[in-house]
């Protein structure tokens, strides 16, 4: 099994590990955590792909350094609205699963 | 002899690595294990940091190396003396 | 030997990835998320991809863990950090199975893949009439300057959105929590040894981003990190909304890619087109507008909207 595979396979089974976080978690920052998980799963997926051939390819180095940049980005909104619901709700988790919706 | 010394030095510094995550993990209170691992781990660095400078090809490498370690430092340093200082107020109760 | 040790990084990788969703309690999740960034940078080096290794170690772990962190910081002065009891084994068992089917199904496209024969040849052909040597800054810049354009003016819209959820009476107040540092403590010394170096290695990393790796985005991630260290120590009050300086400061970078998009219009060669005598000069113009933008944003991000007056 060659480098790329391997990484490839770890990124896969990150995406999976990732989705069951998002799915599991009731704590909406544990949330924001877990999606991001599954974005570098995805990024690391891309990279083995273009390590594959034997040179390294520049342009989804490119396209993941966009990518991490914009996850920031989205992480940070995200956050912000996390907080600003518990500061509302006094509840860090979504009303339809406080059971009372 | 370049690669003898790089064995040797890194060895060392696994040492120091090795002795640090054991007082972390077996040391009662936070200040001891604090105080296991900002020590024994910045030393292994270092140690490990002088192993691999015997395999540098130029001496900016070496002074790279040797800045990366002393930046380690700096914030393990920082950064135990605040878990330190929070864990203080915690234990007493603010 | 180097297989050995791709195997032991996988394994270690993903051991953390399972503590950070399985672990219990969110600060923990929030610690072993930032272990989990710092080992992905040492898998991107492994993958022979440095720039990215430096983005994900300053952004991926850095400002997205002190992100994390500051929240978890605000989640608790309102009491709302600690978890809701989790559900049964038997409810999240559909949930397990489904993701290790999404798991399976990205492993058999790997291998129903084509495997590519040789990196991009149209880009060999294309790297010498891009001004610059390093590949991946040249993608970004120049080649794919569409998706860098737009990626600022996402992150100007993310801060937007972040502002948006101030409240009214915080609007006019300095951004970000008051700081409380005792003076000549260990945290304001931190911040005055810091910043001289930090600063050093972030204008580095943007000089080298045009012939090895480095770039605007690492480069400006490390301003921005230093801004937040003296911001923390107490040794720079964070800014206004209303100071104007600052707002330039944020639409530069966008502001000059666009001007030069339109100017590669005008000059015929369409826009966001660099020509390729001025492709260098461009680039580097372009470079600095985008390294302030980036440095000042990533900083406004992470310290949040105004909340000086904020006491729960």
């Amino acid at each position: 099994m060659t480098g790329p595979t391997l990484y490839a396979l770890t990124g896969a089974a990150l995406v999976g590990i990732g989705f069951f976080g998002l799915i599991s978690a009731q704590h909406l920052l544990r949330r924001v955590v877990a999606f991001n998980l599954i974005g570098s799963g995805l990024f690391v997926f891309l990279g083995a792909a273009g390590a594959r051939s034997g040179a390294s390819d520049p342009i989804p180095q490119a396209l993941i350094i966009t990518g991490i940049v914009v996850a920031l980005s989205a992480s940070a909104l995200a956050i912000g609205l996390v907080v600003a619901h518990a500061r509302a709700s006094g509840r860090p988790t979504l009303p339809e699963e406080d059971g009372e919706a | 002899m370049n690669d003898l010394a790089t064995y040797a030095f890194t060895s060392i510094g696994l040492f120091f690595f090795v002795a640090g995550s054991v007082g972390f993990l077996r040391f009662p209170d936070v200040f001891s294990r604090l105080h296991a691992l900002t020590k024994a781990d910045n030393l292994g660095l270092g140690f490990i940091a002088l192993g691999i400078a015997f395999q540098a090809e130029s001496w900016r490498l070496v002074a790279l190396l040797f800045l990366i370690w002393g930046l380690m430092l700096l914030a393990a340093g920082t950064m135990s003396q605040l878990i330190a200082r929070d864990a203080l107020r915690e234990r007493d109760g603010r | 030997m180097t297989l050995v040790l791709d195997l032991t990084l996988c394994a270690l990788i993903l051991a953390v990835a399972l503590a950070t969703v399985l672990g219990g309690g969110v600060f923990r999740a929030i610690v072993f998320f930032i272990v989990y960034g710092l080992l992905l940078s040492v898998a991107w080096v492994r993958l022979d991809a440095v720039d990215v290794a430096l983005a994900e170690a300053a952004i991926g772990a850095g400002l997205t863990g002190v992100l994390f962190l500051s929240a978890f910081g605000k989640l608790s002065r309102i009491g709302a950090e600690a978890e809701p009891p989790a559900a049964g084994i038997r409810a999240l068992l559909p949930a397990a199975l489904a993701c290790a089917g999404l798991t399976g199904a990205l492993a058999w496209a790997w291998f129903a893949l084509p495997v590519p024969e040789r990196p991009a040849p149209d880009l060999a052909t294309a790297l010498p009439r891009a001004g610059i040597e390093n590949p991946v800054t040249a993608v970004l810049l120049n080649f794919r300057a569409w998706d860098t354009l737009l990626e600022s003016i996402v992150l100007l819209a993310a801060l937007i959105g972040v502002w948006m959820l101030a409240r009214d009476e915080d609007w006019h107040d300095r951004f970000g929590l008051p700081q409380h540092v005792r003076p000549g403590g260990v945290m304001a010394n931190f911040g005055r040894l810091l910043p001289p170096v930090g600063v050093l290695v972030g204008v580095y990393l943007v000089y080298v981003g045009a012939d090895r790796p480095g770039g605007a985005f690492q480069g400006g991630t490390v301003l921005a990190a230093v801004g937040l260290v003296a911001a923390l120590a107490g040794l720079l009050r964070p800014p206004r909304v209303t100071q104007i300086v600052w707002r330039m400061g944020l639409v530069a970078g966008p502001l000059v890619f666009l001007i030069a998009g339109i100017v590669g219009a005008i000059l015929g060669a369409g826009f966001l087109t660099l020509p390729e005598p001025i492709a260098g000069s461009a680039i580097f113009v372009i470079e600095i507008a985008l390294v302030a933008s980036i440095a000042v944003t990533l900083a406004f991000l992470v310290i949040g909207p105004p909340e000086q007056g904020h006491r729960e």
